[in-house]
């Protein structure tokens, strides 16, 4: 099937291979001008970070936007507070921003912090808070020296870098928590879990398997989190880090000033799971935990294979494309769409390193397309080319999806469905089946034009 | 009486009290300027808006707008660095444009600043003037300001479409046209509005028209932009119709809307009217419609109006004297309140997110009806219309989704309208003008008071 030509800007253009080239990606570039990219900012990859955490407080210091654009709109879940499904900004005005919006700040801040008595707030700059000159820091300080908590700044101006930065930024203000809180009584047996949203309660499912194998989970970082587990996560003796690229600076500096050493894991898809709980478990060196982390995933698995296996069937060869956040999250994709039988022929991230895109490389078949910081225009135009059957991605891809008459599954923060542990791949492939195999896809003119065509030449 | 819990003062309270706390905006009831001038550009044939800023506002702002119509939503950015912020935006501005110029293939880019360009003080008119001198093939191009610390979306909306009008309409030759400058509506209505024009023989210049682009068909091709919209061509030759009708009443007092530029520069009359949502004002409207075209209301309007008025009396009992929270924007709420206070339904609260001086004398000017002890509130967050819904015990809300939580904590029905509508499929297509629209309102009003009584009743009668 021939499709209208797309260009791809030619200042993007090693920002796409073919995994059966040569060529190496080029990535961790600044978005270029004018191309729609799928990106956010600074600001956005902070407060995706620090928003779990539930009995803080979190302020948004600018004009309205920034806070209105994340107030709720994310799956992840609290067992107690629910400070922060709430959006509070200073909602900067004209006047403030010509006189400054110190003041504002710190009444927003003093009369907040009264009214909910939060363990700690978050402070988030926006773009212009730094221009018009606002120390935050200051205000800060006096705040918290008044009320008794931590008030603590994140810097994440939203133009001042990528996503990745805003990443950084919410794991050097985690930093200020870490080694405040008392950590005895932490067993040996002990992790935290970084990177691990809570998005539909996947944390508890997670914490459950390590209760079951007997390990201590410290903190949740920042999944249903609560400050006190942070000042005391300094107490576990492993990381376990799931979203890499927003938590390994917080694991490199435990590493370095705590010597917890920290692996990366993924709780997506069942190879993935498995290997995480082993992992775990393995570290200690002690044989009843290895036992039972073996039990735990031969249990899980014979309770889900048997559904699995009939998704399986109906799904084999069928194609996908992923287009993710983190380039993490897009193996344990490839894999577990893998364990579906499913093919994945187009594969790409948001904000994937060097090593993330060799290693995506090597995980995919021949012939795989590998996109780094892509947009609407590009993902179109290769969903198109490979008739893809499946899209996994986000809020904004799938308006794409959808439009071209392909089925999409939302992998991102917003959704409301676990999809993580042996139970979630269950839901996982629920979904997939869901949204390859639905009848609507026969009326969208994607097929209608291949069925026609095949009835003419058929006749 | 003080509850055990407010004693312990360190333990955070389950459902804390933030109304005293008004030095922040708490869970806002509006959004930013540049979303309304997307919305708005959006609404324009081979358009792409395009903001003068950092990337993450594109991206939020599409991700908003996209949950609601469900629909692509391609927005350009400059995407500022750390460089640009400190030495002007002028090279991404450039580079940006030639970009989405080649790619996209544009009639018409539509530029909005961001708060981060209005506050390094970017010239707009200077770099705009530099980009048609550097890039040959540059399409039509128009630029507003939207710092978001000025104002809320409905501002960046009607500015757009302000800036548009000002910014394309040349020198008028007359074509007996109407311009119909509709305000922030939904797909629907803006279909609707086409066909109510049509109605009276007129083949009116809606602006702006997203009734397609964001609520279009499934494509077999990606498409860069969408099909529809209004034309360039169009908006160039507003200047030459009969009349302009704009809807809100807020724009009267708005300094410069699209209908004033028209008037002044081009003697374009114009007639302002509140959005035709209910009974009454429909019936404004449409007398409008009927005086500018010198046609008789068509019999199959009189006839919805009829089937309107005779499923009113079928369930009168049902609405009568239940108490109603409405809020969003000032125009749509004034719309709504004046349908509510027709059916019999008391507005306890009417609030608007934005900032408009008029909106209490805009509403008691639009619904004279309207109870001396409603309360009405400008510039209010949700925390204000909590505080102020719990106080007044209302039996349903009306407004977009972001008031969920509160029906919620209510227990009472959220009827949804307006902009967004994040929770339910079919945001665009809510129909909330003409008789039609009204229509399908007191359908939603009546059944949700009706199921909420069943739901709430010990017998569960199946006959009500």
């Amino acid at each position: 099937m021939t499709h209208k030509p797309i260009e791809i800007l030619e200042a993007r253009r090693d920002q796409v291979v073919c995994k059966s080239d040569g060529a190496e990606i080029v990535c961790g570039k600044h978005s270029a001008s004018g191309s729609v990219s799928q990106r956010a900012c600074v600001f956005c990859g902070s407060r995706v970070v620090l928003y779990p955490i539930a009995d803080a407080l979190h302020v948004v210091h600018g004009p309205i936007g920034c806070a209105a654009y994340t107030w709720d709109i994310r799956g992840a879940q609290s067992s107690g507070p629910q400070l922060h499904r709430n959006s509070f900004s200073t909602d900067l005005q004209e006047r403030d921003v010509i006189f400054g919006g110190e003041k504002k700040l710190g009444a927003a801040l003093r009369e907040l912090i009264a009214a909910c008595h939060p363990k700690a707030a978050f402070v988030y700059s926006t773009c212009i808070t730094g221009i018009i000159g606002d120390d935050v820091d200051a205000v800060c300080k006096t705040v918290g020296a008044e009320t008794g908590i931590p008030v603590i700044p994140v810097e994440s101006p939203g133009f001042s870098g990528t996503k990745k930065d805003g990443y950084r930024a919410a794991c050097e203000a985690l930093y200020k928590l870490v080694g405040t809180g008392d950590i005895a009584g932490i067993s040996r047996h002990s992790i935290n879990l970084l990177g691990e949203f809570n998005i539909a309660g996947e944390t508890w499912m997670m914490k459950d398997y390590f209760r079951r194998i007997g390990v201590e989970v410290v903190a949740c970082i920042t999944g249903d989190g609560r400050v006190d587990e942070i000042r005391r996560c300094h107490g576990a003796k492993l990381n376990l880090v799931q979203c890499s690229g927003s938590m390994q600076h917080l694991a490199k500096k435990l590493e370095q000033d705590y010597a917890i050493p920290f692996q990366r894991v993924s709780f997506f898809g069942i190879e993935d799971t498995a290997a995480a709980l082993y992992a775990a478990a393995g570290v200690f060196g002690d044989a009843e935990l290895d036992r039972r982390a073996r039990e735990l995933v031969a249990a899980e698995l014979t309770r889900i294979q048997p559904e699995l296996r009939r998704f399986r069937k109906i799904l084999r060869g069928k194609k996908a494309a992923i287009y993710v956040g983190g380039a993490f999250k897009a193996f344990s994709l490839v894999r577990a769409l893998r364990a579906l039988g499913m093919r994945t022929v187009l594969v790409g991230s948001q904000t994937g390193n060097p090593d993330d895109y060799r290693q995506l490389k090597e995980l995919c078949d021949p012939g795989t397309i590998i996109v780094d910081d892509s947009n609407p225009l590009e993902l179109a135009k290769f969903c198109l080319e490979l008739d893809v059957d499946l899209f996994i991605g986000g809020v904004k891809e799938r308006p794409i999806a959808y439009k071209l008459g392909i089925g999409f599954c939302d992998h991102n923060h917003e959704r409301k469905e676990a999809l993580a542990g042996f139970e979630g791949m269950v839901n996982f492939a629920r979904e997939v089946h869901a949204s390859v195999m639905s009848p609507v896809w026969n009326f969208v003119p994607r097929r209608t034009r291949r069925a026609e065509r095949s009835w003419r030449e058929a006749a | 009486m003080i509850a055990e819990s407010d004693l312990i003062s360190d333990a955070i309270p389950e459902r804390p009290d933030f109304s005293h706390c008004t030095s922040a905006s708490r869970n806002a009831c509006k959004l930013c300027t540049p979303l309304g001038a997307c919305l708005a550009y959006r609404g324009v044939r081979g358009a792409i808006p395009f903001l003068h800023g950092s990337q993450g506002c594109a991206t939020y702002i599409r991700r908003y707008v996209i949950s609601h119509f469900r629909e692509p939503m391609d927005i350009a950015a400059s995407n500022f660095s750390e460089d640009t912020a400190v030495f002007g935006g002028e090279k991404n501005l450039l580079a940006g444009l030639r970009n989405v110029a080649r790619q996209y293939r544009p009639e018409l880019i539509g530029l909005a600043t961001t708060c981060l360009s209005e506050t390094i003080g970017e010239d707009m008119p200077a770099l705009i003037h530099s980009a048609r001198e550097a890039i040959a093939d540059l399409p039509a191009l128009v630029h507003v300001s939207t710092a978001s610390y000025r104002g809320s979306h409905i501002d960046g909306f009607h500015d757009a479409v302000a800036a548009l009008v000002d910014q394309l309409t040349g020198p008028a030759i007359a074509h007996g046209g109407l311009n119909l400058l509709p305000g922030m509506l939904s797909a629907a209505d803006l279909r609707h509005l086409r066909e109510l024009a049509e109605n009276f023989g007129f083949d009116a210049t809606i602006l702006p028209d997203y009734s397609d682009t964001l609520d279009g068909v499934p494509w077999a091709d990606y498409e860069a932009l969408p099909e529809g919209g209004t034309a360039v061509e169009a908006i160039r030759a507003m200047g030459g119709a009969r009349a302009t009708l704009e809807l809100g009443d807020s724009l009267r007092a708005r300094p410069r809307t699209a209908g004033k530029i028209l008037r002044d520069r081009f003697n374009v009359p114009l007639h302002v009217k509140t959005l035709p949502v209910g009974i009454g004002a429909t019936d404004i409207f449409l007398d409008a419609l009927a005086e500018l075209s010198g046609r008789p209301i068509p019999p199959a309007l009189i006839a919805e109006r009829g089937r309107l008025i005779d499923s009113m009396v079928d369930a009168h009992k049902v609405v009568f004297g239940r108490r109603a929270v409405i809020y969003g924007e000032a125009d749509l709420v004034i719309g709504l309140t004046s349908f509510l206070c027709e059916i019999g339904i008391q507005p306890v609260l009417c609030a608007s997110g934005g900032r408009s001086r008029t909106f209490e004398s805009d509403l008691r000017a639009a619904i004279p009806e309207l109870p001396a002890d409603t309360l009405i509130r400008n510039e209010a967050d949700f925390v204000d219309i909590a505080a102020e819904a719990r106080a007044t015990v209302p039996d349903l809300l009306v407004g977009n989704s972001k008031g969920y939580g509160l029906a919620r904590e209510l227990g009472v029905p959220l009827i949804r309208t307006g902009f967004p509508i994040h929770d339910r499929i079919g945001g665009q297509r809510v129909l909330h003008i003409g008789y039609r629209g009204a229509q399908q309102l007191f359908d939603s009003v009546a059944n949700a008071l009706l199921a909420r009584k069943q739901e709430h009743s010990t017998v569960g009668y199946s006959y009500l």
